[in-house]
């Protein structure tokens, strides 16, 4: 077994041998060099593809050329209401150098609609239950063209707390209902602008998600639901998008979306930090000078500076694919493009599979990841980057690495503080959890108010992020918190700690043996590991 | 067992304070000369206000109430009204009506304690729905004001004992009802409520806030 694990089966996939160099791991703000154990099997992102050289043209012929519809411009009329809704701040990640897609796709749609006489537009941010982007960050993904003429009364965030703007357009047969923003769905024509970042981003989700109100979603996020996924990455074996299919297909019943889906590649990081995202057996010594510059630089900074620092590169993504038309068309276009990108083919299932927790999630972006986000990041994210089989054998052990400081941004997060530090230490049951104290948070007049006014995510959203670790939690035997500064942030979670990863190693080793597999996701990384 | 939603009004609930009132009346006095003495008395005291705002609560309420001294119940009920129309009412914040709406409709009492005047509170309560409320009351003789409160004084510690009696007069439980403020002063009545909050606060309740991670709430 051991032999036919190690067998190279893409070049995304390389085994640690008696010569290896060590490998860059983050941990949180900050990069580590670790030396891993002979024989640990590290996946790679991909090599990027190669973006498209001119994307104005190809969102242009994508507008032309729908798939299951008229073009864009031949449903125009002059006088008509539409709606152009756009992705909101959490993808992609971090977020990508200006000019952003949306703006590029949005300044091409309202040229058009404005040729055809359309001068009733509004541009809503679906954010769902997100919290509001600020001004300055709204300005920058459409640009300073758009945002003056547009903002702020025709181009806000959705307000899935706003009974006035919200209208319900069905439910389901299990009397599950579909609450939709009120302006999209009474509009002639829904324009939907899409990134996908990864496979669960996009298609129905973009509307039925990204534009609803809490009852709605809630019907969904549950953790039933996440327990049925596997993996929520999969499509095709997500319960989640099972059930998210069905709402879009109620979204179609009323609702003439015109939807625009984009892949983008995986180039993270420009020239200066890409260096991040190779092998460091191939790394010349300018790439060993301009890491150690960095971790220097970083050393002596405090860890708010860092963070504000690693939130200052922009990504450096390109588009890969434009598609427009009807929704279900789109999307499945639009996910294989992502899984040529991300897919990585791998063969056998590990013991122990090591992950190293960027300062990179969709929720913390200009912001703090709190403990809970690095949950979601172990257990959800990087747990479910799978297709067909989980990479972890079932009760192996994972290992992440993160300072798990205890730290929450009280602009963006107020209700994560009171679900970490009041509810779990009563309980870390999810489905105790949403029985008994999800309506709790969700109506606490002062999370609303927050929500709303103000840009925190809803008082529910903490317990979306514990639902979203579900599959992972049922999944793993144990979770060790390697360079973990404090003890009680890992045992609110239900974590073990260690000061560093060999030690987790250690610990690791005597839950599942010497000889156990071991696997690094090397992140950060955008990649699917496709198991055999 | 049920909660409550305690709500300090001025700064929290409404943009104006004790001062906009007070210079309110200070304009309305009997005569264009008695009216320009009032007022000019008023700004000349708002330095000693703040300072002693940021010292002591009842050290700024025996100081501010002073003011009132010598003005006629008639007349301060007269304008109330009117008061309530040009200068109260405007500076309602416009979340307030929403953070009452989605309270009650948690089934939460509604409960405003002030430091405000009984006269000048009661018509902004009816115009908010809210019957229970408790405020301070001047005491008259002959029925004109003495500048002074009658007991007891709503600030500070008083409003957290206010509450405690309440609560368990009425049987409702502290751990689930809700305290909102913009002051400092107000820190006993955040202490001993389960769900605490403060509404556009000074640095010093953002501070506060911020090392309990309370919710910081903008109303405007």
């Amino acid at each position: 077994m051991a032999l036919q694990l190690r067998r190279k089966t893409h070049e995304s996939v390389i085994y640690i041998d008696r010569d290896s160099a060590p490998r860059i791991m983050p941990s949180g703000e900050d990069f580590i060099l670790e030396d891993l154990p002979i024989g640990t099997r590290v996946l790679y992102p991909n090599a990027s593809i190669k973006g498209l050289p001119n994307r104005e043209a190809a969102i242009r012929y994508a507008l032309n050329h729908p798939l299951g519809c008229d073009p864009l411009f031949a449903q125009l009329e002059p006088g008509m209401r539409v709606t152009v809704a756009v992705d909101d701040i959490s993808l992609p990640l971090p977020p990508m150098a200006t000019p952003d897609i949306r703006q590029t796709i949005l300044e091409i749609v309202l040229d058009m609609l404005a040729g055809h006489g359309v001068d009733d537009v509004h541009i809503i941010i679906a954010n769902s239950l997100h919290r509001k982007m600020t001004e300055w960050e709204m300005k920058r993904m459409v640009g300073p063209k758009i945002f003056s003429e547009y903002y702020p009364d025709r181009y806000y965030n959705h307000d899935a707390e706003w009974a006035d703007g919200l209208i319900k357009i069905g439910e389901t047969r299990h009397k599950e209902p579909l609450v939709l923003n009120r302006r999209c769905a009474e509009s002639d024509l829904l324009i939907y602008v899409n990134i996908n970042f990864v496979p669960m981003d996009g298609g129905h989700k973009s509307v039925a998600v990204g534009l609803c109100d809490y009852e709605s979603l809630r019907m969904h996020h549950d953790p039933q639901t996440i327990r049925d996924s596997d993996s929520y990455m999969d499509p095709a074996r997500s319960e989640l998008n099972h059930k998210v299919i069905k709402l879009g297909k109620i979204v179609d019943e009323h609702l003439n979306v015109f939807h625009i889906e984009t892949a983008i590649n995986n180039r993270m990081y420009g020239a200066d930090m890409d260096f991040l995202l190779r092998n460091e057996d191939d790394f010349n010594a300018f790439d060993r000078m301009k890491f150690e510059a960095m971790r220097y630089t970083m050393s002596k900074l405090p860890r708010a500076a860092r963070r504000k620092l690693l939130h200052s590169r922009p990504a450096q993504y390109e588009m890969t694919a434009c598609h427009a038309g009807k929704t279900e068309l789109v999307h499945e276009k639009i996910v294989a493009k992502g899984f040529e990108q991300y897919a990585i083919p791998v063969r056998g299932q590990c013991d122990i599979l090591i992950t190293g927790i960027p300062d990179i999630s969709p929720y913390n972006v200009y912001s703090i990841l709190n403990p809970l986000l690095v949950q979601v990041m172990a257990l959800g994210y990087h747990f479910n980057f799978y297709r067909n089989k989980p990479l972890l054998k079932k009760g192996g052990v994972l290992i992440l690495h993160h300072p798990c400081y205890d730290e929450f941004d009280h602009q963006f997060h107020p209700s994560y503080i009171e679900f970490f530090n009041r509810l779990l230490p009563e309980t870390r049951d999810a489905f105790t959890l949403r029985e008994k104290y999800e309506r709790e948070f969700a109506n606490n007049p002062s999370y609303v108010e927050m929500y709303r006014r103000g840009n925190a995510y809803h008082g529910a959203h903490p317990f979306f992020m514990w639902y979203w670790g579900e599959n992972g939690r049922q999944h793993v035997g144990h979770v060790i918190a390697a360079g973990a500064e404090n003890a009680h942030v890992p045992a609110i979670l239900g974590w073990e700690r260690a000061d560093n990863l060999t030690e987790a190693i250690a610990m690791a080793r005597s839950y599942v043996g010497n000889s156990a597999e071991i696997t690094m996701l090397h992140q950060p990384m955008i990649g699917i590991a496709d198991m055999e | 067992m049920a909660g409550a939603a305690f709500y300090d009004l001025e700064g929290t609930l409404v943009s104006t304070n004790l001062v906009h009132t007070l210079s309110f009346y200070a304009r309305r006095q009997q005569g264009l000369v008695a009216s320009f003495k009032k007022s000019a008395a008023t700004v000349l005291s708002l330095p000693v206000f703040a300072v002693t705002d940021q010292y002591s609560r009842k050290v700024f309420n025996d100081l501010y109430f002073q003011r009132y001294k010598g003005q006629s119940e008639d007349r301060l009920r007269y304008f109330a009204n009117e008061l309530f129309e040009e200068v109260i009412k405007p500076a309602v914040f416009p979340g307030t009506y929403e953070l009452i709406d989605k309270s009650r409709k948690l089934g939460l009492r509604q409960v405003v304690i002030t430091g405000a005047l009984d006269l000048s509170v009661k018509p902004l309560m009816e115009h908010l729905g809210i019957t229970e409320y408790v405020t301070n009351r001047l005491e008259f003789v002959n029925g004109m004001a003495t500048g002074r409160l009658l007991p007891p004084v709503m600030a500070a510690a008083t409003k957290a004992s206010w509450i405690r009696t309440y609560t368990e007069r009425e049987n409702i439980s502290l751990s689930d009802s809700y305290a909102y403020t913009d002051s400092m002063s107000d820190l006993p009545m955040l202490s001993i409520v389960g769900h605490p909050a403060v509404i556009n606060p000074d640095m010093r309740l953002r501070q506060t806030a911020l090392h309990h991670d309370w919710p910081i709430l903008n109303l405007k």
